[in-house]
């Protein structure tokens, strides 16, 4: 760990250590430059890089969900011949669980949260506040490196005999710890509770790390009032995983005890299944669940406050105007932060916890909705009377704004208790957060490798094929999602092979078909993506330090910054959204720009009318 | 008109298609489906009410989204950027307006809550000599049936003649569950392997069954809903069979269900034989 590690000598003194960086970076061998990095830049390549592979992997297996929901017992194109030659290529009951399992697997602890905090968190945050690197430079390569363990468990989940975890992403017990319950499973669940453990290890170094970094390295001048909401963003999350993430680990270990060496923490005395011996238990089923959601719901949080952070820099720097109510957006993220520990229990109305305590989780849920709307409302504002420019990054973190809306309005429904009774496990909350966690976050995390593609790489993405793509996955996921909100009015249960013996539900395929072909529509957009990003890699056209005419700190850095980041030691007079001020010529006032003579240095603070 | 307006039109589509989708609904016969219990219509309420609202600031926050990209389009808005840090007093509004209508929702859905899950509050044979509802001398209701889940069926057990639960001349079924129309009714829900949902869509009734709890579901058929029966869907992933754990409940008249119950007596008690699942059933 370098001698600024520590971090509590003041701002200042990064300045000197700056030329030695530079000189040290040209002399790393090829795998201390890009392998084993200690560089926060090339730490968050490698994140970006790992997560967008297993974005693809979730992908191809929620093709498989929609797949059997459009076509039930269908031969699988593709890989069935591969997969159930015994079967005639369709797929078993077993293997869709393990699909909608995995998928939300992957793309919860493999893609959202590692591609928020571990990519744009490690790009973004040293340059962002003006620091050289992060906090704990070896801890941070921990930080990745530590993914790798949970990949390869992960991995191991498909890997092993039978068809793989097969309890949901929530893991409930029984069903998750009493192996004659879901034998197919086997090993695999044992595997995907030690992928979990990594992957929490990994977030843990992260966060500690990011709190660390932003607390103590920020650069002068650049106070916590005039961070960048994406660093707030970042912030308030990592102080969500340090609190929650520990309850989580430990209830992980604990579920693992169970299933290793019956110890009964989550089972009730005499559980058995499927006819076996009966365990001593003397648990309860229902503690794996408080334990799970008190980590889970804050998780929720972790996946979307990052977005909203980069959604809020992406809107005020297209809108050439600033951020609409910089303090309300801050007090609003650390109040959902707040609300967000308290909340855990609306996943579990019906779970069999007890009533009353379910109005309190109510309440909370209600309120909780409160600083979502404020958010929104202020973006709005920021729109209001800008000067709007529709580059690609603007359509997506619009488009989050836009889907973000239905998200946040769909999630009264169920906190309203008693329409939780009708609509709990069906697919309307499958709507829900794929409008959060899709149509929002993924939305966002599109629209910053956009935004930030030059900076991470120096070259322009393609802007057209950019807009070509925005609006194709714009369109497929309304066409694959929206219509998840009737479903779900209908009752239509979320994780069933094959609903459509229901008389209920029979009705529903056809309208399952369309959503399947949508899937693969925007599946198959990606593609534009992908090329569009790695031709970009290559033969874009030379970014500059800054192309948006943007006003955080990162977009004074050469493109891509060196090792050691800025070759002058930033200074931060202004706020970070200081677009259209009438104190320059130009539309934008970087944070790094000396104010001109006899001026002041830029409002910060947002003035009461 | 510049062409990035074309961008305005594409947001535009949301609330537009958003709200077509919900207004042909019903024509795909895509809503809420039909309701045949007592309660259902507080649901059914509750559920069309945070519809109207939700949707009036959907359509609200993203008309004036668009209205906003169209308006300010670089491209065509000759005006400077208006520079403002945000307003206070808008953000006062723009908070408690919210906040008061997210309190006014949480409290006017309590009641319906408590009604659906708090025991205390469940059907009783008689309120006991205080004659105050609620309270402990009351007589609770004796549960018409026992369903427990279990990978992946559904048993039943009537309590028999005697209207006691497991003793000797309990009737046992398995998923098909028969219920007597236009009767308050509580039916004990357990699990005996791993957790299970009880749910029936057309009474609104949804509970987890847990193994090592006991819990109750309370509900009254309303007349009309009689001779015809109705699905009981698991709604909590029970392992691979999850999707086929599907179960009946047809709902009788008061006759027809005596007679479901004698032919059931009839079938397990005057053979020869212990039927076998009683025999299972320990």
């Amino acid at each position: 760990m370098s001698s600024h590690a520590l971090g509590d000598h003041g701002h200042a003194a990064h300045a000197h250590d700056l030329h030695d960086h530079a000189a040290h970076g040209h002399q790393m061998s090829f795998i201390g430059k890009y392998i084993f990095s200690r560089d926060h830049k090339i730490i968050g390549l490698q994140f970006l890089f790992s997560t967008l592979l297993w974005f693809i992997v979730g992908g191809l297996l929620a093709l498989g969900i929609r797949w059997q929901l459009a076509y039930p017992w269908s031969k699988l194109p593709i890989l069935g011949d591969m997969l159930f030659s015994g079967e005639a290529g369709q797929m078993s009951p077993e293997f869709y669980t393990a699909l909608f399992t995995m998928h939300a697997t992957v793309m919860i602890f493999l893609v959202i949260i590692p591609i928020l905090a571990g990519a744009f968190g490690n790009f973004l945050i040293p340059l962002m506040i003006g620091a050289d690197d992060m906090a704990f430079p070896t801890l941070n390569m921990l930080s990745y490196w530590f993914m790798w363990p949970a990949f390869v468990c992960f991995g191991m989940t498909f890997l092993t005999a039978g068809h793989g975890a097969g309890s949901g992403w929530t893991s409930y017990p029984p069903l998750s710890v009493i192996e004659s319950a879901a034998p197919a499973s086997g090993m695999a669940q044992t595997w995907w509770l030690l992928g979990v453990t990594f992957v929490g290890v990994s977030s843990m170094l992260g966060s500690v790390n990011y709190m660390t970094t932003i607390i103590q390295m920020r650069a002068p001048g650049m106070t916590m009032f005039r961070m960048p909401m994406t660093i707030w963003g970042m912030f308030i999350t990592a102080i969500l995983q340090a609190f929650a993430l520990p309850v989580l680990t430990a209830a992980g270990f604990m579920q693992l005890l169970d299933r290793v060496w019956d110890t009964g923490f989550f089972v009730a005395e005499g559980a058995t299944a499927n006819n076996a011996a009966a365990m001593s238990g003397g648990g309860q089923p229902l503690l794996w669940q408080h334990l799970f959601w008190f980590y889970s719901h804050p998780a929720v949080y972790i996946m979307i406050l990052p977005a909203m952070g980069m959604v809020s820099d992406m809107i005020a720097c297209f809108a050439r105007k600033p951020l609409f109510g910089y303090k309300p957006m801050v007090y609003s993220i650390s109040g959902i932060a707040g609300l967000g520990f308290i909340v855990w229990g609306h996943h579990m109305f019906v779970s069999g916890m007890n009533p009353v305590l379910g109005v309190t989780f109510m309440l909370a849920t209600m309120m909780i909705a409160l600083p979502s709307a404020i958010k929104v409302f202020n973006w709005l504002g920021t729109i209001w009377g800008g000067k709007i420019h529709f580059t690609t990054p603007m359509l997506f973190a619009v488009a989050f704004v836009s889907m973000f809306i239905i998200g946040g309005l769909s999630g009264i429904y169920m906190a309203a208790t008693p329409v939780d009774i009708f609509i709990h496990d069906t697919y309307f909350i499958v709507a829900h957060f794929h409008y959060v966690l899709f149509s929002g976050t993924a939305m966002a995390v599109m629209g910053a490798i956009y935004f930030w593609f030059p900076k991470m790489f120096g070259r322009m993405m393609h802007d057209g094929w950019g807009k070509v793509h925005f609006l194709l996955t714009f369109i497929f996921l309304n066409g694959t999602f929206y219509p998840m909100h009737l479903l779900g009015m209908v009752g239509f249960p979320r994780r069933l092979a094959d609903p459509y013996h229901y008389e209920t539900f029979a009705h529903l395929l056809p309208m399952n078909q369309f959503m399947t072909w949508c899937a693969i529509g925007m599946v198959a957009t990606q593609i534009i993506f992908a090329i569009n990003f790695f031709y970009s890699m290559f033969y874009g056209p030379k970014a500059g330090r800054n192309p948006w005419h943007a006003n955080g700190l990162e977009w004074c850095a050469p493109s891509p910054p060196g090792h050691g980041n800025f070759d002058f030691q930033p200074i931060v007079y202004r706020g970070p959204y200081e677009y259209g001020s009438p104190e320059t010529d130009e539309d934008y006032y970087p944070q790094w720009h000396p104010p001109k003579q006899g001026e002041s240095s830029g409002g910060e603070e947002p003035k009461p009318h | 008109m510049g062409k990035a307006k074309y961008w305005s039109i594409v947001y535009l589509m949301v609330p537009i298609f958003g709200v077509g989708l919900f207004v042909a609904a019903p024509a795909l016969r895509m809503w809420l489906p039909a309701d045949v219990s007592e309660h259902g219509h507080t649901i059914d309420h509750l559920f069309v009410f945070i519809m109207y609202l939700t949707g009036a600031v959907f359509v609200a926050t993203e008309c004036a989204l668009v209205w906003y990209l169209w308006k300010y389009d670089s491209k065509s808005n000759p005006a400077p950027t208006k520079f403002t840090h945000g307003s206070h007093s808008l953000e006062v509004v723009w908070t408690i307006l919210p906040a008061a209508t997210l309190l006014f929702i949480a409290i006017y859905q309590i009641n319906a809550w408590a009604d659906q899950k708090l025991v205390r509050r469940a059907p009783v044979e008689s309120v006991g000599p205080d004659g105050v509802r609620g309270t402990a001398d009351d007589v609770p209701k004796a549960p018409i049936a026992e369903v427990t889940g279990r990978q992946f069926e559904w048993r039943i057990r009537y309590p028999g003649p005697d209207g006691v639960l497991h003793t000797r001349d309990d009737l046992l079924d398995v998923n098909d569950l028969h219920i007597p129309v236009d009767e308050e009714l509580v039916l004990v829900i357990k699990s005996e392997d791993v957790l299970h949902s009880f749910f029936l869509p057309n009474f609104r009734v949804k509970q987890d069954v847990v193994p090592g709890m006991k819990q109750k579901v309370w509900f009254k058929a309303v007349k009309g809903s009689e001779g015809r029966s109705y699905d009981l869907v698991c709604a909590e992933l029970c392992g691979w069979g999850h999707y086929k754990m599907k179960g009946r409940v047809t709902v009788d008249t008061q006759s027809d269900y005596r007679a479901w119950l004698e032919k059931l007596s009839f079938e397990q008690h005057k053979t020869s034989e212990p039927p076998p699942a009683t025999a299972e059933e320990q």
